[in-house]
């Protein structure tokens, strides 16, 4: 078995149980939310019609909007509590709708007789309507459950374990196995489920067949085992586990999960037991990290400058490092541990060849054909202020802006479907596919020093701040990029890239 | 005892009505056969009396009560009811069926299963053979039977049916209809039976009520009605078992 395969299995209990207790939880409660909701809908048709409105919209916007809507309005908390919430508000219409179905679809000749016999509005629920219209019912949990387990992968976006892990972090570290591995679990946890309610449904509509079949008597074991074994690895992981003392996080990109990864070896090795939550959205790891949900992560002087501070100018490295690390202090009681050496800049990147074609070393030189150019950049550059103040700097703008993945980006100019892209400096594809960096002769790009942000809370802790403190200035450049070369390019794993950057920092 | 005192019921707010100014009395234990066609307001009538359906006049008496002053509920536990659509509850074996009234009623369990029992055994349907079953495996007629025997099941002193025995073959319908016939002189239960089958309400009944578009033409014994029918609707659906078995002597004296 080779070594990514046999990394990533190791991997598997922890987002096994991650993705279960996600999906069972989040079920539950929308289960217990729903089947009443269903209930009194069915009951009242002034409530219907709203009702079922609202869970068809809620399903109709995109799930990442969800997780982003639900993540803000609890205020930038990450991890279980949005992922359910999210997962809740998702798995609601086919369970109110099949419930409000079910329960009207009883036949008008029972229903008639079971008031006629005296039976009481509540009793005609309890004993008629839901017994009756439960294989209906089940039929939506099922649908629901289904989508939960899918749609539990996206809560790795906000920091909650899940299958999701592999497939976020294997994407963006083009590890396929990672992506395969994810997504194969994930496949296989729902057909289990959609098997196990199966076999309720099926229990339900043939309970009354007298005696029970052999077939009867299997399935009733099946199911009972299965749910059995669900709920205890559920059980069982709820344990209360040894608490992690800090928690590390990260954002969607190879460097992060690198740096990340570094950060919790040191940390471990000091004796400290540490968790992650990576692969999370910029706004979501920084409000994390402000509210002490996650300890510490790589944050980059000019994403705070730029987006947080919201400043335009570019007051040089060392200026936009001091202001962004007060900042964060004053404004968010992070504390900044420092810079770790290396640079992420956005700088434009050409093919050589196609550099010199068009003869091509700065982007001043780019300036009377820039309008002749189609530009590459990752999802958000050209939303971001430096492409703004770039922009503006230059007086340029391309024939077209196109925004790839990071990982294609780098694919699409070498295969020259773009002219240039809006790489960085600490790429290592940046090298690998041999491409030239244009030079920012006016300094409009801001810099991007990579900085340590820690909680106030961890900051406390003097051997966690002796520990993390160690590696300031220690990681430059060229390290960077060779490491993030090793994983993107070389196709070896995040470890191999951590145990690579431990060695140049022991030397 | 049931009276009704100038029942009116409209399902439009007055526009028309299914039942128009009706009155009679059943005494207590006396049999009284509903006929008439179909839509006359039969089923409205029987449903008025234990509540499925609120008149829009008059008053309605059951054992010297008024209806409308009794809780609806506690009223139809009390009411036995065979419904034109049977509606046994599927998800129910037939005993269960049987025994939803008296659990209703919250009898203890051992005496509910002696009833079962009684009662399944009484419309032929040997409680060990068919109490387990579902309801859905039944054929119609069994399951009208399955009907008849929730009706009974809770003892109660006045029944309405609905067509009870409609679904049923001629020989366990001729079978059932004299069981019923005993059980029901034995307790001295009053009943209201709907029929369209004129043959059933004579030897049943100990009076017929004939109704007609909303309206009770004439109600008086069998023999009132065959001798003095004061319609001629009346005269043609009391007479038609007489001529049907005329048309029939014919047809066995052709050569
Ligand atoms: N719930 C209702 N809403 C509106 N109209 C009704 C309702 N129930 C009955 N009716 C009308 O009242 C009239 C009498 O109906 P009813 O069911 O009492 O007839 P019936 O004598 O029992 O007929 P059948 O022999 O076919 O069962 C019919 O015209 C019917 O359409
Ligand atoms: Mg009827």
């Amino acid at each position: 078995m080779n070594d990514n395969l046999r990394e990533q299995l190791l991997l598997l209990p922890a987002y096994f149980q991650g993705h279960l207790v996600l999906t069972l939880i989040s079920l539950s409660l929308g289960i217990a939310i729903s089947i009443p909701l269903g209930i009194w809908a069915a009951q009242s048709p002034s409530v219907k019609r709203p009702l079922l409105v609202v869970v068809s919209i809620i399903q109709t916007f995109p799930s990442i909007a969800i997780l982003a809507l639900v993540v803000a309005l609890l205020g930038g908390q990450i991890g279980l509590v949005p992922a359910i919430t999210a997962l809740v508000l998702y798995c609601m219409l086919p369970i109110v709708r099949n419930t409000v179905t079910g329960l009207e679809t009883v036949s008008a000749d029972v229903m008639e007789a079971a008031r006629g016999i005296g039976m009481s509005s509540g009793q005609i629920l309890r004993r008629v309507k839901i017994p009756l219209a439960l294989p209906v019912i089940i039929a939506g949990i099922r649908t629901a459950a289904v989508w939960t387990v899918g749609l539990a992968t996206l809560s790795t976006l906000v920091g909650a374990t899940s299958f999701g892990n592999y497939i976020f972090t294997g994407l963006q570290t083009r590890n396929l196995v990672s992506v395969t591995v994810g997504s194969l679990a994930a496949a296989i946890m729902a057909v289990a489920v959609d098997g196990i309610i199966g076999g309720i449904q099926w229990l339900t509509e043939n309970r009354n067949v007298n005696p029970p079949s052999e077939k009867y008597k299997r399935v009733k074991f099946a199911v009972i085992v299965g749910i059995l074994a669900g709920f205890s690895i559920s059980a069982y992981s709820l344990l209360p586990k040894p608490a992690a003392d800090f928690i590390v996080g990260g954002k969607t990109f190879t460097e992060q999960y690198i740096i990340a990864g570094l950060l919790t070896a040191e940390l471990e090795d000091v004796g400290f037991r540490v968790d992650q939550r990576l692969g999370l959205g910029t706004e979501v790891v920084y409000e994390a990290t402000a509210n002490g949900s996650i300890d510490i992560y790589l944050e980059y002087s000019g994403t705070i400058w730029a987006n947080r501070m919201n400043e335009e100018g570019n007051p040089g490295r060392e200026a936009v490092r001091l202001a962004a690390a007060d900042f964060v202090a004053e404004v968010d009681g992070m504390v900044s541990i420092g810079a770790l050496g290396f640079q992420n800049l956005y700088a434009l990147a050409m093919r050589k060849d196609r550099a010199q074609e068009l003869g091509i070393a700065t982007i001043e030189d780019l300036i009377p054909i820039a309008d002749t150019l189609v530009a590459g950049g990752d999802l958000e550059f050209f939303g971001r202020p430096e492409w703004i103040t770039l922009r503006d700097t230059y007086n340029i703008d391309f024939a077209q802006k196109l925004t790839f993945d990071p990982s294609l980006m780098y694919t699409a100019v070498d295969e020259r479907q773009v002219d240039l892209i809006s790489g960085y400096t600490s790429d290592g594809r940046i090298a690998a596919y041999d491409l030239q960096l244009i030079e920012d002769n006016r300094n409009a790009i801001l810099p991007y020093d990579g900085m340590l942000l820690a909680s106030a809370k961890a900051a406390r802790n003097p051997l966690f701040m002796d520990t993390v403190r160690a590696l300031v200035n220690r990681v430059s450049d060229d390290a960077m990029r060779e490491a993030n070369k090793l994983v993107d390019v070389d196709g070896r794993t995040i470890s191999d890239a951590v145990d690579y950057l431990r060695s140049v920092i022991r030397q | 005892m049931i009276e009704l005192q100038h029942i009116q019921k409209s399902f439009d707010h007055g526009k028309s009505y299914a039942v128009k100014d009706t009155s009679f009395t059943v005494e207590r234990g006396e049999l009284l056969g509903l006929i008439g066609e179909s839509g006359s307001g039969k089923t409205t009538t029987l449903k008025m009396i234990n509540r499925l359906e609120e008149p829009s006049h008059g008053s309605i008496l059951v054992n010297g009560s008024n209806v409308l002053e009794r809780n609806p509920e506690e009223l139809r536990r009390n009411i036995g009811y065979v419904f034109q659509g049977i509606g046994l509850f599927p998800h129910y074996t037939i005993a269960e069926n049987v025994a939803a009234v008296p659990n209703l009623l919250g009898w203890d369990s051992e005496r509910i299963h002696r009833r079962c029992r009684e009662i399944l055994d009484l419309v032929g349907l040997p409680f060990d053979e068919y109490g387990d079953r579902s309801s859905t495996q039944l054929s119609g007629g069994q399951q009208q039977r399955v009907g008849v025997a929730r009706a009974l099941a809770a003892e109660p002193e006045v029944m309405l049916m609905d067509e009870p025995f409609g679904a049923l073959d001629p020989i366990t319908r001729a079978q059932l209809q004299e069981e019923f016939k005993r059980l029901q002189r034995e307790l001295k239960l009053t009943v209201i039976m709907v029929t369209h089958d004129m043959t059933e309400a004579l030897l049943m009944a100990d009076r017929i009520a004939v109704m007609k578009e909303g309206e009770v033409l004439q109600i008086g014994t069998p023999r009132e009605l065959l001798n003095s029918p004061e319609h001629d609707y009346v005269r043609d659906i009391v007479e038609m078992p007489k001529r049907r078995a005329d048309r029939l002597e014919t047809l066995m004296r052709e050569p």
